[in-house]
């Protein structure tokens, strides 16, 4: 489950080899191209295509302590549709994701002001919306812990100047969705706005020359021109937020302590699947989570590649 | 995002093949090698002193420690003894002594031995249907920690060993101020330190004695939960929402309350805390129905595939002894298990009233575990964490929780 997604141009032209002499060099080509992609095409398999069909086997097993499998069928898979958990830890999941979703459009908006040329130290704000990116997740979440503590958080400070008494935001039920969103948003931020800046300069100035021409403003030169040019990206954006958004595990796992009254309104499906596997000695179940986690991202990204007919322009 | 899980998976397997060049060949002629493993990389200067004496007694076995840090100690063991190559000594642990014991992992350790050395509730959480499997290294209890001067303040006698639960409630009631500056005490949600004790105490228990049932749909056992949801609910403690975003042991360093449950493991984090050095101390847990304190210790155990067994059983008995109890004792950071050898550890902080750690052992019972303890374990906190909000009543979380671990237990035959 890496988040690769397919290219969104394809080389085109690329005609069926013709015979003769060519095809010989096409073969000693293919060989050797073969070869070099061996390293990768190897530790691929090994690391991601044996382990995947491996954890298929293993979720039609029950796990002895010691590592003897001993096949039970579907056994897991029924105790899966029953467990009362699993469902509430994807809701869980497709709520975080939902809301992280939403830092694409915000990214976007802040990508297109970071463009301007006239705009003064450009390289010192990307790095900055950069910075979290590449900040330990360890050291973001103990970060936002301390600003979201209910007693003594800047959070609430903040809000004490106002007259306003906030919550526990971390570990109250209510919220604490909400403050894991944020958290994600800020950090996968950067990552989304240099992806949609790459995005803005394939745009052909030409079209806002035109577009101006025809007398459009800033508003309608980014609604008319900016969104359908690189909606390709946005399209790109959105399948990687996704994919990772339903693979959330360290936020959860770092911010959310065992005792945390907010842990059942925030457990993903992988911090399930790590409890289940690791910590309660249940790998096979484990394996089964794992599974049912493949065909939602699998479900969901086969969606949004039909969907994107409708809405994503191809110059 | 998904990064950190897998990295955690890849460094565990990694350290488990880095592991198995350990223990290899059998050569009883020449000097034997016999790896140790432990998780606290802090004991290791004490322990290598313990092993550098035991070599200079037994010149032809040399011990080599391998330290694994806590997070991966348990994954890494697993992994290693699953492949038979698991260290030949090793430190165990009470949540986990019946999954090794029970799948041949360990090496019973049938000589006679004097085991009334030992505090009897760990000899028994180390004791495997009638074999033993680890001698006792050393051990902990827990304590009511009181901070003295909130204590003054308020105008409230100290705990002593007289007090009862209802002494508890009726100071944490004086103690606590209206503004919300200070609370009576920090009801927190955790097993070992807080509810398990007061299970006990109510005279109900976790785990059926043949361990086969959990003890969580017993109205004694409830009673023992309902202590502390009622602290919470009386607004003597801090809301569990409070002590998620703060840690108990942080605000009762703070001063923001005044009176703690904690093991004897924190004697040398207050003796080092210059705010906590001086004014607080501890006392014996207060009794409820009767006395009873949890006790848990780290055993010394040997691997079932080790390949000098004798060596390393040699080994074993040397660290279960006096020599080796006074050398961990004076390093000062845990109490050793062996009698009579704890005076060094409760002199690393004389300000504090460190005996009754030991004197009650009296009334101490061992650490709860079943085969698959985790099953069930890892369940408590947050079914109990409604309890704690008052979302559900205790009796609620009691039925919810017996039902899970009846289920998990059920799974282990």
């Amino acid at each position: 489950m890496t988040t690769t997604a397919q290219p969104l141009t394809r080389p085109r032209g690329e005609s069926a080899p013709p015979g003769g002499r060519r095809s010989l060099r096409r073969t000693t080509e293919a060989r050797w191209g073969l070869l070099m992609i061996a390293p990768l095409g190897l530790g691929l398999a090994v690391f991601y295509l044996w382990p995947m069909l491996q954890t298929f086997y293993f979720g039609f097993t029950a796990w002895g302590p010691f590592g003897d499998s001993t096949w039970t069928g579907l056994d897991n898979y029924l105790r899966l549709l029953a467990d009362e958990k699993v469902w509430a830890a994807l809701r869980n999941s497709l709520a975080y994701t939902g809301l992280v979703l939403l830092g694409v459009p915000l990214a976007l908006v802040f990508a297109v002001l970071l463009d301007q040329r006239k705009l003064r130290g450009r390289g010192l704000f990307r790095t900055l919306y950069f910075l979290p990116v590449v900040t330990m997740p360890s050291a973001v979440a103990l970060l936002w812990q301390y600003l979201y503590n209910g007693d003594f958080g800047l959070v609430n400070q903040a809000l004490a100047t106002v007259g306003v008494a906030g919550p526990s935001w971390a570990s109250d039920p209510g919220t604490a969705m909400f403050a894991l969103a944020a958290v994600g948003v800020w950090m996968g931020f950067g990552y989304n706005l240099v992806i949609l800046m790459a995005g803005l300069q394939t745009v052909p100035r030409q079209l806002y020359e035109a577009a101006a021409i025809d007398g459009a403003g800033t508003v309608r030169q980014f609604v008319s021109v900016t969104v359908p040019m690189i909606s390709p990206t946005v399209f790109f954006v959105s399948v990687i937020t996704i994919i990772n958004g339903l693979q959330m595990f360290d936020l959860v796992y770092l911010m959310m302590p065992p005792g945390s009254p907010a842990l059942p309104a925030t457990q993903t499906v992988v911090h399930l699947f790590y409890q289940k596997s690791f910590v309660q000695n249940d790998p096979g179940y484990g394996a089964a989570i794992a599974v049912l986690l493949f065909a939602v991202i699998g479900l969901l990204t086969v969606l949004q590649f039909r969907l994107q007919r409708r809405w994503v322009h191809r110059g | 995002m998904a990064g950190r899980l897998s990295c955690l998976i890849a460094g565990a397997l990694v350290t488990a093949l880095a592991g198995c060049g350990g223990s290899g060949s059998s050569d009883s002629a020449g000097p034997v090698e016999i790896t140790y493993g432990i998780w606290d990389v802090d004991q290791q200067p004490a322990l290598e002193q313990v092993a550098a004496a035991f070599t200079k007694a037994n010149p032809g076995i040399k011990i080599k420690i391998q330290t694994t840090g806590w997070d991966d100690y348990w994954a890494k063991l697993k992994a290693a003894a699953t492949g038979g190559v698991a260290p030949d000594v090793f430190w165990m642990n009470g949540s986990n002594i019946k999954l090794y014991a029970s799948n041949g992992m360990l090496l019973p350790l049938t000589d006679k031995r004097d085991l009334s050395v030992y505090p009897k509730a760990l000899v028994d959480l180390y004791t495997y249907e009638g074999t033993t499997y680890g001698l006792p290294k050393d051990f902990d209890t827990i304590g009511l920690w009181y901070n003295k001067k909130l204590f003054d303040a308020a105008g409230v006698k100290y705990p002593d060993a007289s007090w009862t639960w209802a002494d508890v409630q009726s100071a944490a009631k004086k103690l606590t101020k209206a503004d919300g500056s200070v609370y009576g005490i920090a009801a927190a949600l955790n097993n070992q330190a807080g509810f398990y004790n007061t299970i006990a105490q109510a005279g109900g228990y976790v785990l059926s004695p043949d361990g086969t049932k959990s003890g969580y749909d017993q109205p004694a056992t409830i009673e023992g939960i309902r202590f502390w949801t009622d602290l919470v609910k009386n607004g003597v403690s801090p809301t569990q929402q409070q002590m998620t975003d703060t840690e108990p042991t942080v605000m009762f360093e703070s001063g923001k309350v005044a009176m703690y449950y904690g093991g004897s493991w924190y004697a040398g984090r207050f003796n080092k805390n210059p705010s906590t050095k001086d004014t607080v101390d501890v006392a014996p847990l207060p009794a409820g129905k009767t006395k009873a304190v949890v006790t848990h210790g780290v055993a010394n155990v040997v691997s079932a595939k080790s390949a000098h067994q004798e060596a390393a059983t040699k080994f074993v008995d040397f660290l279960g002894g006096k020599e080796a109890a006074d050398i961990v004792g004076k390093a000062g950071s845990v109490i050793p298990a062996y009698s009579g050898t704890q005076q060094a550890w409760i002199d690393a902080a004389p300000q504090f009233k460190l005996k009754i750690f030991i004197d009650q052992l009296d009334v101490s019972f061992p650490w709860p575990g079943s085969k698959n303890t985790p099953a069930w374990m890892d369940e408590e906190m947050p079914v109990l964490a409604k309890a704690w909000t008052g979302e559900v009543t205790p009796e609620q979380a009691a039925a919810t929780l017996a039902a899970t671990m009846n289920s998990a237990l059920g799974a282990e035959r």
